[in-house]
């Protein structure tokens, strides 16, 4: 019991050989979209590195990558031979070649569908990176005159006002840290020194942001320093006041920006997984019949075409008896003591005419 | 003597014929290019509008746009001409067309450099536009309650974090500008009450600046308030203080952005202009082929293409004796009909 059995006539196989051409050519065009698609997740990775913390968050756009080229490599090859399989003679080239690539193909296409799956499940593990990450850069923002972390301060303000974030889950993550370096810091004053003094590590602690923190859409100029003192400011009440500052944090934010992207991709990916699995189908049907022609002999005959020539249980179990006897092969039959030349007659009954059967072994 | 005369066999007119089919359509391309041109410079000056007092310098965009659109046209109707020229049957038909062609196609080209060219010659008048633009734009950043305005602080604020500027020339523009609006303001605090008496009009005006003038590069934490005033600040010196604001006036980085964006823009359309050029010169050569061509014995003989037929000088006279005899065209008529009538009195 073949699987989806379809005639194909001449005129069809032809035309279905011209028309998996172009699709394969089209393949290698989404091959090539895939490869952009890694690199270009590569680099907005890369772009904020400063505040991702060491995870292993590479592995996902490097995947997608080497998927995309291998799947331009697949397709150019599928091309070719769906290219020559119009013509029967320049078939027998690929004949052979032609059921390992599609068993190939089928376990690359696996390859295309786990990548697809693991931008859906990339977010927790960019969670902790940028919890950590951004934690980090924040210790760090005060310290413009140490080599190698002199640029964090501008990282981390440009990110405030592009995303339109403040902090690590929100603005108050900044009254937890010494932003102000030492050297802005008249310590001959008194308050200065009070405030240095009133917690364990000596650390300049305020209830202020820095300026990136302001919303551009607060009717009133930014109150940045003395948030959490009403009386400090006319007409203002910290409790209620929301349009000051950005609410948002700024793990939040970039979050829901590379989920975004990521979801975007993941949905192209399947998109391009589908789309090749329907090449390779047509690839399939192609090829078995035109191995049917082949067997008929007459090259402009109707031809039969099928996914699997069983269904799927006798396909399962006769390719599970040759891995098994794969196995086997050095082990000898034992029944026959050993020796393969001995005849063994069989002892089945043929019914009323009870007609022996034939001896293999004949002399001629 | 023709100008530029050229001999063109059978196979030479067949090939013009099929190049300029190929170069009409890359002038299609071409026309659509400019097109986009002119929507991506009208997008990017509409961006700011809300700091531009007059809206001159649109010309230079709408007059992209229309010749974008007017040569998609003139450019398929030569293809079509073309197409049809090989044939002597459909030929005929387009020739009447080809000299009012020849007119559009000319006019197109100059109102192409005309853009150019004005296009260096408003930035005077875009500089007086976005002078006086910020200016409104800074003296109303604090009336977030008057509608019409209120969007005036977010597009002044979201203007100088983009651009990197501060202030109309600079950031003391806002010295000179109350920008805290009076509903933040405590009047019964002294200070407040100091500083509204200070000057004539009763402002309330501060040696401080928006938040948005802060330079994210600076590795000092922003300073915004008593930026005159060295002792506020621990190690400050406001004289030689260059990183702490952004240094730029905002119209110097806005004329800048606008006058870069119509140079990277000229090179595209002066080679818009010689692409229209070759396909007028082409086309004109392809007519005056063919038309030779019907005139012989033997159409697929060796005929002669060239621009002018006769010399420049002697065309200008001709046209200029045509244009008068046109004008001259009732009076002559008169005298002709007086001397018949006079003839037959006489005789």
């Amino acid at each position: 019991m073949a699987v989806l059995r379809v005639k194909f006539t001449k005129t069809k196989r032809d035309k279905l050989a011209q028309v998996l051409w172009i699709l394969n050519w089209v393949s290698v065009v989404t091959g090539l979209v895939l490869f952009s698609l890694g690199l270009f997740l590569k680099v907005e990775i890369n772009k904020r590195w400063e505040l991702m913390a060491e995870r292993d968050i590479h592995y996902i756009p490097n995947m997608l990558i080497s998927v995309g080229l291998i799947a331009c490599a697949i397709n150019f090859l599928g091309g070719k031979i769906c290219y020559d399989c119009v013509d029967t003679t320049k078939f027998l080239r690929w004949k052979l070649l032609l059921l390992p690539y599609i068993v190939c193909t089928f376990f690359f296409t696996f390859c295309i569908l786990v990548g697809a799956l693991m931008c859906y499940s990339m977010r927790g593990e960019l969670e902790g990176a940028l919890t950590e990450g951004l934690r980090e850069a924040m210790r760090l923002y005060k310290d413009t005159d140490t080599p190698g972390r002199c640029f964090l301060k501008r990282t981390l303000d440009t990110l405030q006002m592009e995303f339109q974030c403040c902090g690590n889950a929100g603005f108050r993550d900044w009254f937890q840290i010494q932003w102000i370096s030492n050297r802005y810091l008249d310590v001959a004053k008194k308050e200065v020194v009070d405030r240095l003094r009133s917690n364990v590590e000596g650390r300049y602690l305020l209830d202020g942001v820095p300026f990136s923190c302001c919303n551009t859409f607060s009717p009133r100029p930014c109150i940045q320093h003395q948030i959490t003192n009403n009386s400090a400011h006319f007409n203002y009440e910290y409790q209620t006041e929301e349009l000051n500052l950005w609410m948002k944090g700024c793990r939040q934010a970039l979050l829901e920006y590379y989920t975004y992207i990521m979801q975007s991709i993941g949905l192209t990916v399947l998109i391009i997984w589908l789309f090749e699995l329907s090449v390779l189908t047509g690839v399939r049907y192609l090829q078995t019949s035109l191995e049917n022609l082949m067997r008929l002999g007459d090259p402009e005959s109707e031809s039969e075409g099928w996914l699997l020539e069983n269904s799927f249980v006798e396909t399962a179990r006769s390719n599970f008896n040759i891995i098994k006897s794969l196995g086997k092969c050095n082990q000898i039959d034992t029944v026959q003591n050993g020796d393969p030349n001995i005849d063994v007659p069989s002892t089945a009954h043929y019914g009323p005419a009870n007609v022996p059967t034939k001896h293999i072994s004949q002399a001629c | 003597m023709a100008l530029l005369k050229m001999k063109f066999p059978l196979q030479r007119r067949v090939r013009l014929a099929q190049g300029l089919w190929l170069l009409s359509w890359v002038a299609v391309m071409c026309g659509a290019f400019t097109f986009c041109l002119g929507i991506y410079l009208k997008t990017e000056l509409l961006r700011r509008a809300e700091v531009m007092d007059n809206s001159e310098i649109h010309v230079v965009p709408n007059i992209l746009i229309l010749v974008g659109i007017a040569s998609i046209g003139t450019n398929m109707f030569a293809g079509r001409v073309c197409q049809d020229s090989l044939d002597p049957a459909r030929f005929p038909r387009w020739k009447p067309l080809l000299l009012p062609w020849m007119a559009v196609a000319l006019l197109l080209c100059a109102l192409l450099i005309a853009s150019v060219v004005l296009s260096y010659c408003l930035q005077g008048s875009l500089e007086e536009s976005l002078k006086v633009g910020l200016r409104n734009g800074i003296r109303f950043y604090r009336d977030t309650d008057v509608p019409g305005r209120c969007f005036q602080k977010e597009t002044i604020d979201r203007l100088q974090m983009e651009l990197r500027c501060c202030g109309n020339n600079n950031h003391r523009d806002w010295f000179e500008v109350q920008w805290i609006s009076n509903r933040y303001l405590d009047f019964t605090s002294k200070e407040v009450k100091d500083r509204v008496r200070s000057n004539v009009d009763g402002r309330y005006l501060l040696d401080g600046v928006p938040f948005s003038c802060c330079n994210p590069s600076s590795p000092r934490p922003c300073l915004q308030q008593h930026l005159l005033d060295n002792k506020a600040h621990f190690n400050y010196e406001h004289q030689s203080e260059e990183l702490n604001l952004y240094n730029r006036g905002c119209r110097k980085a806005l004329v800048d952005y606008y006058m870069g964006l119509m140079n990277t823009i000229g090179p595209g359309i002066l080679s818009v202009i010689s692409m229209q050029l070759s396909v007028m010169v082409s086309l004109r050569y392809l007519q005056t082929a063919m038309e030779g061509a019907e005139a012989l014995e033997n159409p697929e003989d060796e005929s002669e293409g060239y621009i002018l037929e006769k010399g420049i000088y002697e065309t200008v006279a001709e046209a200029k004796a045509t244009t008068l005899s046109f004008f001259k065209f009732g009076t002559v008529e008169a005298e002709t009909t007086d001397a018949e009538k006079a003839a037959p009195e006489s005789g």
